[in-house]
């Protein structure tokens, strides 16, 4: 588009402006890290390494961290089978109600997660009677999970047509044998991609793990959001929130370069499952209305 | 023996090949029950729980749960005026943050869609999404730390004898557009990038101002776009309970579900459909403006 020159200047200032307001916060927390104050006070009067040394040899932080890798590792592994599955039947087969699923599949990252939080909750304390621990979480976890691994997973089947499949069942390979070297080889990535956005999403979370935690333990980001409240742990929270932005950097560039040949760009966490959600509501809308 | 071995795998799973062929019903079901299980039961089941629960009461002396079907908790949710307030507040927040977003995102997803150049774009979109990245509490606490009463804004505005928000809703607004800016960001950008550059030529060839071009064609032309992107920041302002809690001392809708929850679960449960229901009504609306076809 043509634009004058002083149009041109009006939207880079613009531009500028949003990126300061979207970069500031993170500055700010990289520098608290560094504050030698105890207490929140802008400027700091001096800088240290301190707190970094103290969460790295923070017993509870160590713990949590465990945690939060153990609910991430299995969360991932059910989203990746029960996820795979899903974009196996929806992508490969038409049948009655298939945009039904693909709608369902969304559903837990469409609505609140606050709601999913209550609602697992109550059926788990309410209904059933099991008391909360890890295992709620990763059910928790697991079920808003799914969509990141069928989201990947359906978009690469969509690219790809069934041909090679029926070659394969042509030429006389049963159907494990073609699954096991015909459709896995070209669903790998997508699958990497998948499970690593799965684990970093769950890693992350807090609003439903917060419903679902049993008492005494905690996840990395229930661990921060406990020690905000501890005024003597306080000093080390920006310190691990730094460590945790530059960890979880590496999941989501593998992620990024696993799923660069699907020739677009991957939003990270739940920008990728929630960009989605409106188009699968709308498909389930439309096939109602037909 | 090896051998053996293998003929003997080989066939069973030839005979339970044969088993499927040419059964599609067989290959689907297989396939979809396992998740079907874990979707429909626990998943939508928990829902139908959250449902009938909302209509539970508890006993005010012992505490306990009473499973009978009562209308009381929707009763206090509309006759009691605290709760009313609750909900305006939240609704208002999130319609806040829904423009001051659009107004923000705008010009920026303009710019990368439209004006940048490739490798400008291309490092636009990765500065965008960066945040996304990071975690949503660590972004929480930095802005603890920007709002604290000792913060970086009221050390940047008392030179100019300001003073910032302090902990209120004005805070949860600022926190809350920062968090859901990139969701605007996106499909706005996605949307400007669908118009075809024909259109905006033929529109400067045919004598349009600048100005003109941009309120007769691009702005219609990606409204959609923004009604998709404010589907995100109305629904997950709406939820969010942490933001209002870290950085306010107002309550909201996530707030009072998330105090509740602990020694009022039915309350909770019916707390919990209020924001449902505001959301489906949003979806509702945008379904109309025709954010769907645009996502």
């Amino acid at each position: 588009m043509r634009l004058s020159k002083r149009a041109k200047i009006i939207l880079r200032a613009c531009v500028g402006l949003a990126l300061t307001f979207i970069y500031i916060p993170l500055l700010v927390i990289l520098v608290e890290a560094f504050n030698s104050s105890r207490i929140l006070k802008w400027p700091p009067p001096s800088f240290t390494f301190h707190w970094f040394g103290q969460a790295v040899e923070s017993e509870s932080a160590r713990e949590a961290l465990v945690t939060s890798i153990e609910a991430g590792a299995v969360a991932m592994l059910i989203a990746v089978v029960l996820g795979t599955l899903i974009s196996l039947a929806v992508g490969r087969r038409h049948f009655f109600g298939r945009d039904t699923i693909s709608f369902l599949v969304v559903l837990p990252i469409a609505l609140p997660g606050i709601v999913t939080g209550v609602a697992f909750s109550n059926t788990f304390t309410q209904v059933l009677g099991i008391s909360l621990s890890l295992m709620t979480v990763i059910i928790g976890h697991a079920t808003f999970c799914i969509v990141v691994v069928y989201n990947n997973v359906v978009a690469r089947l969509r690219r790809s047509s069934g041909s090679f499949e029926e070659a394969s069942a042509d030429l006389g390979a049963d159907p494990w044998q073609t699954f096991r070297w015909v459709t896995f080889p070209s669903l790998r990535s997508a699958l990497g991609a998948g499970a690593l956005l799965a684990f970093a999403l769950s890693f992350d979370e807090i609003i439903v793990t917060n419903f679902t935690i049993g008492a005494g333990e905690e996840t990395l980001p229930i661990w921060i959001y406990h020690n905000l409240f501890r005024p003597k742990e306080l000093p080390i929270v920006p310190a691990v929130a730094v460590i945790l932005i530059l960890l979880s950097i590496i999941p989501v560039y593998l992620a990024h370069r696993l799923s660069s040949d699907d020739g677009g760009l991957t939003p990270g966490r739940g920008a990728a499952a929630r960009a989605s959600a409106p188009a699968a509501i709308a498909e389930a809308e439309a096939t109602a209305a037909h | 023996m090896a051998t053996d071995a293998v003929v003997v795998k080989r066939s069973a799973g030839r005979r339970l090949a044969g088993l499927f062929h040419g059964r599609r019903r067989l290959q689907i079901g297989s396939l979809l029950a396992a998740p079907m299980a874990w979707l429909v039961i626990l998943y939508l089941g928990s829902l139908v729980v959250l449902l009938i629960t909302a209509f539970w009461t508890v006993n005010p002396l012992s505490g306990t749960v009473i499973k009978e079907f009562s209308l009381e908790n929707f009763e206090e949710l509309v006759n009691v005026p605290v709760y009313r307030e609750i909900v305006w507040r939240t609704v208002r927040t999130a319609i806040l943050v829904t423009f001051t977003d659009a107004i923000i995102a705008f010009p920026i997803a303009f710019y990368m869609a439209k004006i940048a150049g490739r490798k400008t774009k291309a490092l636009l979109v990765v500065a965008v999404l960066m945040p996304l990245w990071a975690s949503y509490l660590v972004k929480i606490i930095a802005w603890r730390a920007i709002l604290a009463e000792h913060g970086v804004l009221n050390w940047a505005l008392s030179p100019l004898g300001l003073h910032g928000p302090g902990e209120g809703v004005t805070s949860v607004w600022l926190v809350m557009s920062y968090l859901w800016l990139p969701y605007m960001v996106l499909p706005i950008f996605a949307g400007l990038e669908r118009i075809p550059d024909s259109l905006i030529s033929a529109s400067e060839d045919l004598g349009a101002h600048p100005l003109t071009t941009f309120r007769r064609v691009v702005l219609p032309l990606s409204f959609p776009a923004v009604v998709a992107g404010s589907i995100f920041t109305f629904s997950l302002t709406l939820g969010d309970y942490l933001a209002p809690k870290l950085v306010s001392n107002e309550q909201f809708i996530g707030t009072s579900i998330f105090d509740s929850i602990t020694n009022n679960q039915p309350f909770a449960a019916a707390f919990a459909l209020v924001p449902i229901v505001v959301v489906i009504a949003y979806l509702g609306v945008a379904r109309k403006l025709g954010a769907f076809e645009h996502v």
